[in-house]
């Protein structure tokens, strides 16, 4: 029988990364990851888990040891926020483009500076385009779903490719929720063990990162973009197969309440839930609105976005993130640009807020939608709007 | 269709590529001259040479081979052009010369 447990996003997380039975652990602590590094470490000095708990000097060597690890065909797991993902950004490429399954918790967290150990969504957009597939969590159910589901997904001989699995520093990394864990049984029903055909092996010599001159560069990265889009069948397997087993069911894009739904509101993350709940009020009242979760962000999912949004006259995009000097936040302007092409398609409005752990309210949520109904309406000199910032925002023009 | 085996890098096409580009044979390098980016190259004194096998212990690449003679010389097709044998030779019997020269 499964069981139902209060536990924080980071402990639900260490939980999975027990429960897939990981053979290496090479993390990093920093605010607010530390309780999963901190966890794991814990487990394994109890003996509750049978790995290698690599203790590092740092991000970018915590990432590197996960290279090797993956290379010998183990099961490898890191964790890391903000300024940590910074410092590993090099290895991050590296990680992907050698096509190691390592799984990486991001407890989602503002970049410096000033200073803030809170939590918003640049230091996952600055990682954006690194060849990841990456998922976004919207609670702490979800954060264990999901790193389970990435050791399924990524070590697949289909795809072979790292996962990050995105959850909100403290909004969900802190804060204990009802999570509902399963039997090792199930667990170990869903997730095969890890056979990495290539695993380096000193009986039969082979070359893993070989240099790429002028000739062959462009051909590797070719191959690379392409596996990255075609994960996505594994990926929608996966969810199927998850929901198969533990009951509950996964969407690259998760759609509420918006059928008929004349405005759309579009959030990743923990804010869905916030979201959500201004929904609910809207259409109290009567008004047509509805609100997609993007919990898939790479592969993008082009073909359920559209699918999803194809109905409505105006599509109001929730960023946490600032892509300085931009068009408009970098999730809208993906959106923005997935729908391009469409014949019909809905406004695309943008916003931006909840930024270094910046709280965003239902009461938020409603103002978004009524001005981002009235700038889909009449317009806006403005690119995109700021939501929650003191004095009037001018000059954010294209 | 029937498939040549691609013989140098430059016949792959993105699909004959590995799994993040393994190579999955060892020794790989040795298909491919990799010297021809040296700008010196060593020259051995034989009078000098007293056989001791020094060069050929310390070259980083596996560039030195023992010739039938018995003395150790630079196969130039894999030579980068270091200097290391040249440096820790004990007699003196490599000399690093600049490539135009020759």
């Amino acid at each position: 029988m499964s069981k139902r447990v209060g536990l924080e996003a980071s402990f639900a997380a260490a939980e999975a990364a027990r429960m897939a039975n990981v053979d290496v652990i090479a993390a990093y602590p920093i605010t607010p990851q530390t309780h999963i590094p901190e966890r794991l470490a814990e487990m394994v000095a109890n003996g509750e888990l049978e790995a290698a708990y690599i203790p590092v000097e740092s991000e970018h060597s915590a990432l590197s040891a996960c290279l090797g690890s993956a290379a010998v065909g183990a099961r490898t797991f890191t964790a890391t926020a903000g300024q940590g993902l910074e410092l590993m950004h090099e290895v991050v490429y590296v990680a992907s483009s050698m096509r190691y399954p390592i799984v990486m918790t991001v407890c989602n967290r503002a970049l410096s500076a000033p200073l803030s150990v809170w939590g918003d969504h640049s230091d996952a957009m600055a990682v954006r385009d690194t060849g990841w597939i990456q998922v976004f969590c919207q609670n702490n159910q979800e954060a264990f779903d999901m790193t389970l589901w990435a050791f399924r997904v990524g070590e697949d001989s289909r795809v072979l490719l790292p996962v990050m699995v995105h959850f909100d520093g403290f909004s969900l990394s802190h804060v204990t929720e009802p999570v509902i864990l399963p039997e090792q049984e199930e667990v170990d029903r869903f997730l095969p063990k890890f056979q990495y055909a290539f695993a380096l092996n000193p009986d039969k010599p082979m070359t893993h990162g070989a240099f790429g001159p002028p000739d062959i560069y462009s051909e590797t990265k070719v191959a690379q973009e392409v596996a990255l889009r075609k994960s996505k069948g594994v990926i929608l397997q996966g969810w199927q197969e998850f929901g198969d087993v533990f009951g509950r069911y996964y969407d690259p894009v998760e759609s509420y309440k918006i059928e008929g739904a004349k405005l759309l509101l579009l959030t990743m993350g923990s804010f869905s839930e916030t979201a959500k709940a201004a929904i609910d009020t809207k259409k109290d009242s009567g008004e047509s609105v509805g609100l997609i979760n993007l919990r898939l962000w790479r592969p993008f999912p082009f073909e359920e976005l559209r699918q999803a949004v194809k109905d409505a006259e105006t599509l109001v995009v929730f960023d946490r993130c600032i892509s300085f000097g931009g068009p408009v936040g970098p999730v809208c302007s993906e959106v923005r640009s997935a729908l391009y092409n469409e014949k019909k398609r809905p406004a695309v409005v943008s916003f931006i807020g909840g930024l270094g752990g910046r709280d965003v309210s239902v009461k938020d949520f409603e103002y978004v939608i009524d001005r981002g109904r009235e700038v889909a309406q009449k317009g806006s000199k403005e690119l995109f709007e700021m939501v929650g910032i003191r004095g009037q925002v001018t000059g954010i023009r294209g | 269709m029937a498939k040549k085996k691609p013989k140098t890098v430059s016949d792959l096409t993105w699909k004959d590529l590995e799994v993040g580009n393994i190579v999955k044979e060892a020794g790989g390098a040795s298909a491919r001259k990799t010297g021809d980016w040296r700008t010196e190259r060593p020259v051995l004194d034989k009078e000098k040479c007293t056989k001791c096998a020094l060069c050929w212990l310390y070259c980083p690449d596996a560039a030195i081979k023992p010739t039938e003679e018995g003395y150790y010389e630079a196969d130039l097709d894999y030579c980068k052009g270091c200097g290391i044998c040249a440096n820790i030779c004990p007699v003196g019997a490599i000399t690093m010369t600049q490539e135009e020269e020759q």
